[in-house]
C-alpha cells in the first residue's frame, strides 16, 4: 500500500495527474474503509487528503453556504446558522451512521461515492446545490443534479477532485426529508425524499430509487400546477415516472415506490 | 449471604479495561494462520481441486480429509456431519481444505487461488416439500427425527366441540450475532494438543477432537479463551473449528489460530431452526381449551447436529402454561441442503411458543373472549398435569403473575387509548399484546442424568477457595453466580472464591453451558462441592476456613483438598423417554409479558415503545445480571419478531453481514422494565431455577400479538419486516 500526503491542493492536483499512478483520494474514509476487507489486491495507492487545510471550510456567506471537501456531517450539526438555515443538510447529517461516522463522513465523499443511497446528496440537490471541480487544467461547476450519468457513474474526470460544495441561500416555505432505513440509526437508506419549495418552485429528490440520487421531475412539474392528490396512488402515478427502484438484499423495488408514494402523499396532505 | 445480591461481576474489570484475553488476541511463538475453503454450491461431489500453479504451494500447510487421524467426523448426536468433506458434501460453505501460512496477506491469496471442481447433485431446500428419491440424504424420507406426546383422547373431543379453531404459524432463522466471532487456537504443549478459544463446551469439544484423532482424551486440553457472547451459536460448530485447528497445527508442527471474520462466521455456522407450527383447537363457548392438536417442523439443515434435541424441547413446550385435558402433539425435523440449524437461545421453545401465543389470540378473536380472560381460564393450575403427564406443582400463581404484568404496563388503559388513537390518526396505529409462557430449566427428560455433571471445590494452598466446573461464562455472568454460590455455602465473602478458567485437563465435566442448566443445575453442585469441602475442614464456614485450609495444607503436604459433588437425579422426577411421559424438566420458570408496538401506514414499519416483562425464575441469585439476561433476550426476540431476516440463497445465509443482517440497535428499543417473582425451587442453590433462555420466548408472540391488534389483522410469520407486512396488508385489501 501507498499513501502520498499532498501538503497543498496544487500537489494533490499534481499527483491526480498521473494516469498511470494515479491514487484515490481518502478523506473520511467512512467508505472507502469498509470495501478494505474485499479488496481485490494488497496494491493499494491513497491520497490522504487530511493536511489541505484549505478544503476544510465551512463558511455561511449572505449568497451561499460553501462547503469544503473535508467539511463533515458533524460541522454542519454542530453550527447553530447552518442548521438553521438549512435545516435538511442538519436533519440528513444527524441520519447518516451514527455520531463516530458523522465526525469523519465529509459531503464530499457522499457525492464522491456515488452510491444512489447516500443521504447527504438528496438535501443539497433539494437546495439546489452545485460541485466545484477541480484538475490542473482549471476549476468547474456542474450542478449537483447534472452530475451522475449512471450508477457510479458522474461527469467528474479521473484527474479531477471534488473540491467544495456550494448550496445557494433563498427563501423557502417548505422543506422536508425523510428517510426510512431498516432501523433507526447506522442504516442504509432503503428509500429517501427531500422537498423544497422557494420562489424557484418544487424541488423533489429521492435516493435509492434509482441508479443515482435524482430529481423527481415529473413530481415538481405536477406540483408547480398545483395538482391535488387524493390518495397515494396518485402520487406513485406520477412518481413512477422519475424513478425506476430495484430489488435488492435489503429491499424490494414495490416496497419503495409505494413508500416513496405514500410518504409524498402523507406529507402534502398536511400530516406531518 | 452472598445469593441475591448485586456482587461485582469477577469478569467485569478485565473486558472492560480491554485485559481479557480473546482467542484473537492469542499469540504464539512462530503462530500460523489458518483459513477455510468451502463448498461453492448446496449439494454435490467434489471432482477436481485446482491449486493456481502462480503460488507456491510449499510455504503452505494444506490439510484435507486424508490427514484426519481418526473419524471424520464432528461427533455430536449423530457422526453424520464429515469434519472435512471427502466427496459429497450437503451444504454450501461446508469445509473441505484447510491452509496455513505465517502471513494473512499470503493466505488472503492463496484462499482465492484455490478453485474446486464440484458436479451438483439434486439439493432440497424447502423442509415442507416432499423430497424425490434423489433427493433423500437421512433415512427413508430426510425426517432427522419424528417424536409425539399424546394425552387423553382428543380425537373424540373434537367430533362434539363447540368451536375448532385452526391457524397455522411460522418462524424464521436466526443469526446469534455474537459479538466475538469464532475461533480457535491449537498447539503442542507438554505432550498434549492443547486447543483453546471460544466456546461454551469445552467437554463437546473434547468429545469430538477425541472421535476425530482417535487419541485418548488425555491427549488434549480444551481451554475456554475469554468469550465474547455465545448464545447457543458456540455450542456446536466450536466442535468444527477446533477440529481444523488442531489439524492444521498437528501437520505444521506449528501452532495455527483459526479465527472467522465475520462473513464467513454468519456465512458457514449454525442458525435458529426455522418452524412451521399448526395448531388445531377444539374450545367451548367461554374459551375453554378441550382438545388441543399441534405439528411441529423444523428444518434441521443438512446434518443431525442438535435437531433431535430443539425438536424435543420445541415440542414440550408448544402447548403452552394452559391445561388442556386432550392433547396429541406431532414433531418432525426434516433435512435440507443448508447449513445446519443448531442451537439458539431458548432451544425450539421460542418457536412453538410464538404459535401458540399467537394461537391464543387468535382463538380469542374468533369466539370474542379477550385475550386476557382467555389466558386466565386456561391457565395451569397446582395439582393439573401437562402435556406429558407431568404434575404442576410449583407454587408459581400464573394469573396473579399475569396481572402484575398488566397492571405494570397499565393494559388496559391502554387498549382503551389506543382504539381512539387509530380511528383518528391517518397513518399511525398503536397497539398492545400479550405473551405467557414458561421455560424447562436443565436438560429434557432424563438428559441430567445423562450427563452426571460433576463440580469441584477446592480448598488451594494458599488458603483461597476455587470452583472448578466446565461452566465458561461468555457475558452472561456465570462465574460470578458460581463464586456466589459457593461463597454462600462456606459463608465468606465472593471475593474470597476464585472460579477456575474451564480447562478439561483440570475442570471436572459439569456439562455445558447451555439449556439455562448453570444456575439451577451446577449452582446445586457448587453448593453441595463447598459443602463437602466444609465438611472435610471439620464444618470449618466463614473467615476462619482460609487459616483451615493452610493448616490442612501443613499437615498434608502434596496431596489436593477438594469438595466434590456429583449429579443425582432426585426422587421426585421421573421420565420415560420411550412414551415421552413424565417430568419433562426438573423445573420451570414462568413469564408473562407485554409489548406496546407502533405501526406506521406510511412505511409499514413497527416500532416496539414499550415493554413489560414479569417472571417468576425461583429466587434470583444476582439481580443485576438476572435483569441484562432478561433485557438482552428481550431486544434479542424483539430482533427476531421485525428486524432479522436471514436471506437464504441455495441454502446459505446471503446478507451475511452487519449491515444488511439488521438487528435492531439502542435507538430502535423500547425501555425494558423487568420484574421478578421468586418462589423458590428445590432444584437449585437458595432455590434458584433457570433464565437464561426464557427471555427469548415472549417477546415475538406479545410483539406479533400487538401489531395485529393494531393494523385488526392477524399477522402469522414473522419477522415482520416492512416489507412482508405491506404484502400482508395489501394483499389483503386486494
Ligand atoms: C457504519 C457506517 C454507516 C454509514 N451510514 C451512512 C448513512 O446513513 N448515510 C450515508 O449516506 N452514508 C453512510 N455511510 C457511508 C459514508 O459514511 C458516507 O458516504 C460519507 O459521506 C463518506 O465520506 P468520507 O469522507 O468518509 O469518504 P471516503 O471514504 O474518504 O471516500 C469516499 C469516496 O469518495 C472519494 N472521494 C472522497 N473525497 C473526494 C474528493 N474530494 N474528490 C473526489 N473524490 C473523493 C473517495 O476516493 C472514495 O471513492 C456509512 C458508512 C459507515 C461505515
Amino acid at each position: 500500500m501507498q499513501v502520498h500526503r499532498p501538503a497543498t491542493l496544487d500537489e494533490a492536483l499534481q499527483l491526480m495527474q498521473r494516469p498511470d499512478a494515479r491514487p484515490q483520494p481518502i478523506a473520511g474514509g467512512t467508505d472507502l474503509l469498509v470495501s478494505w476487507h474485499h479488496r481485490a489486491k494488497e496494491s493499494v495507492r491513497l491520497m490522504d487528503m487530511s493536511r489541505l487545510e484549505e478544503l476544510r471550510t465551512l463558511r455561511l456567506t449572505n449568497e451561499s453556504l460553501e462547503i469544503g471537501a473535508l467539511a463533515t456531517y458533524w460541522d454542519v450539526i454542530t453550527s447553530a446558522e447552518i442548521s438553521e438555515t438549512f435545516p435538511l443538510l442538519a436533519q440528513a447529517a444527524k441520519q447518516v451512521g451514527a455520531m463516530q461516522i458523522q465526525t469523519r463522513g465529509t459531503w464530499a465523499g457522499n457525492i464522491g461515492n456515488g452510491s444512489p443511497a447516500a443521504d447527504g446528496v438528496p438535501v443539497l440537490m433539494a437546495y439546489d446545490a452545485t460541485v466545484t471541480l477541480a484538475s490542473s487544467r482549471g476549476r468547474r461547476d456542474v450542478a449537483l443534479c447534472d452530475y451522475w450519468t449512471g450508477y457510479k457513474k458522474s461527469v467528474k474526470a479521473d484527474d479531477e477532485l471534488i473540491v467544495g460544495i456550494r448550496v445557494p441561500r433563498r427563501a423557502c416555505d417548505f422543506e422536508w426529508f425523510h428517510k426510512v432505513g431498516a432501523r433507526a440509526a447506522q442504516a442504509i437508506t432503503k428509500v429517501g425524499v427531500a422537498m423544497v419549495h422557494s420562489a424557484d418552485g418544487w424541488r423533489v429528490t429521492a435516493n435509492s430509487v434509482a441508479p443515482f440520487v435524482c430529481r423527481c421531475r415529473a413530481m415538481e412539474a405536477a406540483l408547480d400546477r398545483g395538482e391535488v392528490f387524493q390518495g397515494p396512488d396518485d402520487v406513485r402515478q406520477v412518481i413512477s415516472r422519475d424513478v425506476s427502484p430495484i430489488d435488492d438484499l435489503r429491499s424490494t423495488a414495490a416496497y419503495r415506490l409505494a413508500v416513496l408514494s405514500r410518504l409524498v402523499f402523507f406529507r402534502m396532505s398536511g400530516h406531518l | 449471604m452472598s445469593i441475591g445480591t448485586n456482587t461485582i461481576r469477577v469478569d467485569g474489570c478485565a473486558k472492560l479495561t480491554g485485559a481479557a484475553m480473546y482467542v484473537d488476541d492469542l499469540t504464539l511463538p512462530g503462530m500460523l494462520h489458518g483459513a477455510t475453503i468451502r463448498t461453492p454450491i448446496a449439494r454435490g461431489r467434489i471432482k477436481k481441486i485446482h491449486f493456481d500453479p502462480a503460488i507456491n504451494w510449499s510455504e503452505f500447510v494444506v490439510v484435507d480429509h486424508r490427514d484426519i487421524p481418526g473419524g471424520n467426523a464432528v461427533a455430536l448426536i449423530e457422526r453424520d456431519q464429515p469434519a472435512l468433506v471427502a466427496s459429497e458434501f450437503r451444504h454450501k460453505h461446508e469445509a473441505v481444505l484447510l491452509i496455513a501460512n505465517a502471513s494473512v496477506h499470503k493466505l488472503r491469496d492463496a484462499v482465492r487461488a484455490i478453485r474446486l471442481e464440484v458436479e451438483p447433485l439434486p439439493a432440497i431446500l424447502d423442509a415442507r416439500a416432499t423430497a424425490r428419491p434423489e433427493q433423500i440424504q437421512h433415512g427413508a424420507d430426510n425426517v432427522l427425527k419424528r417424536l409425539t406426546i399424546h394425552k387423553g383422547d382428543p380425537g373424540a373431543v373434537f367430533a362434539s366441540a363447540p368451536h375448532v379453531i385452526e391457524g397455522t404459524y411460522h418462524t424464521g432463522a436466526q443469526e446469534h450475532v455474537y459479538l466475538e466471532t469464532q475461533g480457535m487456537l491449537a498447539h503442542r504443549e507438554n505432550g498434549r494438543m492443547v486447543v483453546r478459544g471460544s466456546m461454551q463446551c469445552p467437554y463437546y469439544v473434547l468429545d469430538s477432537l477425541t472421535h476425530a484423532f482417535g487419541w485418548p482424551r488425555e491427549a488434549f486440553s480444551v481451554v475456554q479463551a475469554a468469550v465474547g457472547g455465545g448464545f447457543g451459536g458456540k455450542e456446536d460448530y466450536p466442535s468444527n473449528i477446533a477440529i481444523h485447528a488442531a489439524l492444521l497445527a498437528e501437520k505444521a508442527g506449528a501452532p495455527v489460530k483459526l479465527v472467522y471474520d465475520r462473513q464467513e462466521d454468519m456465512a458457514a455456522t449454525t442458525k435458529r431452526h426455522p418452524s412451521w407450527v399448526r395448531h388445531r383447537t377444539a374450545v367451548d363457548k367461554d374459551g375453554r381449551l378441550l382438545a388441543m392438536e399441534i405439528e411441529v417442523m423444523l428444518d434441521g439443515g443438512a446434518y443431525v447436529t442438535l435437531s433431535p434435541v430443539v425438536l424435543s424441547r420445541g415440542c414440550i413446550h408448544s402447548s403452552g402454561p394452559y391445561f388442556c385435558e386432550h392433547i396429541h402433539i406431532h414433531g418432525e425435523a426434516r433435512l435440507t441442503n443448508s447449513m445446519p440449524y443448531g442451537a439458539f437461545r431458548g432451544f425450539g421453545a421460542p418457536q412453538t411458543i410464538f404459535a401458540m401465543e399467537r394461537h391464543m389470540d387468535v382463538i380469542g378473536s374468533r369466539i370474542g373472549v379477550d385475550p386476557v380472560e382467555l389466558r386466565r381460564r386456561n391457565f395451569l393450575r397446582d395439582g393439573q398435569t401437562m402435556a406429558t403427564g407431568q404434575i404442576y406443582r410449583d407454587g408459581t400463581d400464573l394469573v396473579a403473575l399475569m396481572d402484575r404484568t398488566l397492571r405494570e404496563a397499565d393494559y388496559h388503559a391502554k387498549r382503551k387509548s389506543h382504539a381512539s388513537f387509530n380511528a383518528t390518526h391517518p397513518y399511525l396505529r398503536r397497539g398492545i399484546g400479550i405473551a405467557s409462557f414458561h421455560h424447562g430449566s436443565g436438560f429434557t427428560g432424563g438428559g441430567e442424568t445423562k450427563l452426571a455433571s460433576e463440580v469441584w471445590v477446592e480448598g488451594m494452598p494458599d488458603g483461597s477457595v476455587e470452583v472448578q466446573t466446565a461452566q465458561t461464562d461468555m457475558g452472561q455472568g456465570t462465574s460470578t453466580i458460581l463464586a456466589q454460590v459457593a461463597a454462600d455455602a462456606l459463608e465468606m465473602s465472593p471475593g474470597g472464591v476464585l472460579v477456575a478458567t474451564p480447562d478439561t485437563a483440570r475442570v471436572p465435566n459439569s456439562g455445558p453451558t447451555v439449556a439455562s442448566r448453570t444456575a439451577m443445575v451446577v449452582g446445586k453442585l457448587t453448593h453441595r462441592a463447598a459443602e463437602d469441602l466444609s465438611k472435610q475442614l471439620g464444618g470449618v464456614r466463614g473467615p476462619s476456613i482460609t487459616g483451615a485450609i493452610r493448616a490442612w495444607h501443613a499437615a498434608n503436604p502434596g496431596k489436593n483438598l477438594v469438595g466434590r459433588a456429583k449429579y443425582e437425579k432426585p426422587a421426585t422426577i421421573v421420565w420415560n423417554d420411550a412414551t415421552y411421559q413424565g417430568d419433562a424438566y426438573a423445573s420451570y420458570s414462568w413469564a408473562t409479558y407485554v409489548a406496546e408496538v407502533e405501526v406506521d401506514l406510511r412505511t409499514y414499519a413497527t416500532r416496539v415503545t414499550d415493554f413489560v416483562a414479569a417472571q417468576e425464575v425461583g429466587r434470583v441469585l444476582n439481580p443485576t445480571l438476572a435483569r441484562g439476561q432478561v433485557q438482552g433476550g428481550v431486544v434479542q426476540g424483539i430482533g427476531w419478531a421485525i428486524y432479522e431476516d436471514v436471506v437464504l440463497e441455495d441454502g446459505a445465509m446471503k446478507n451475511c453481514q452487519m449491515t444488511n443482517y439488521i438487528i435492531p440497535a439502542s435507538a430502535d428499543l423500547p425501555p425494558i422494565r423487568v420484574f421478578f417473582e421468586e418462589t423458590p425451587s428445590p432444584y437449585g442453590p437458595g432455590g434458584a431455577k433457570g433464565i437464561g433462555e426464557m427471555p427469548i420466548d415472549g417477546p415475538a408472540p406479545a410483539v406479533v400479538n400487538a401489531i395485529s391488534a393494531a393494523v385488526g389483522m392477524s399477522i402469522d410469520a414473522i419477522p415482520v419486516t416492512p416489507e412482508r407486512l405491506m404484502e400482508r396488508l395489501d394483499g389483503a385489501h386486494g
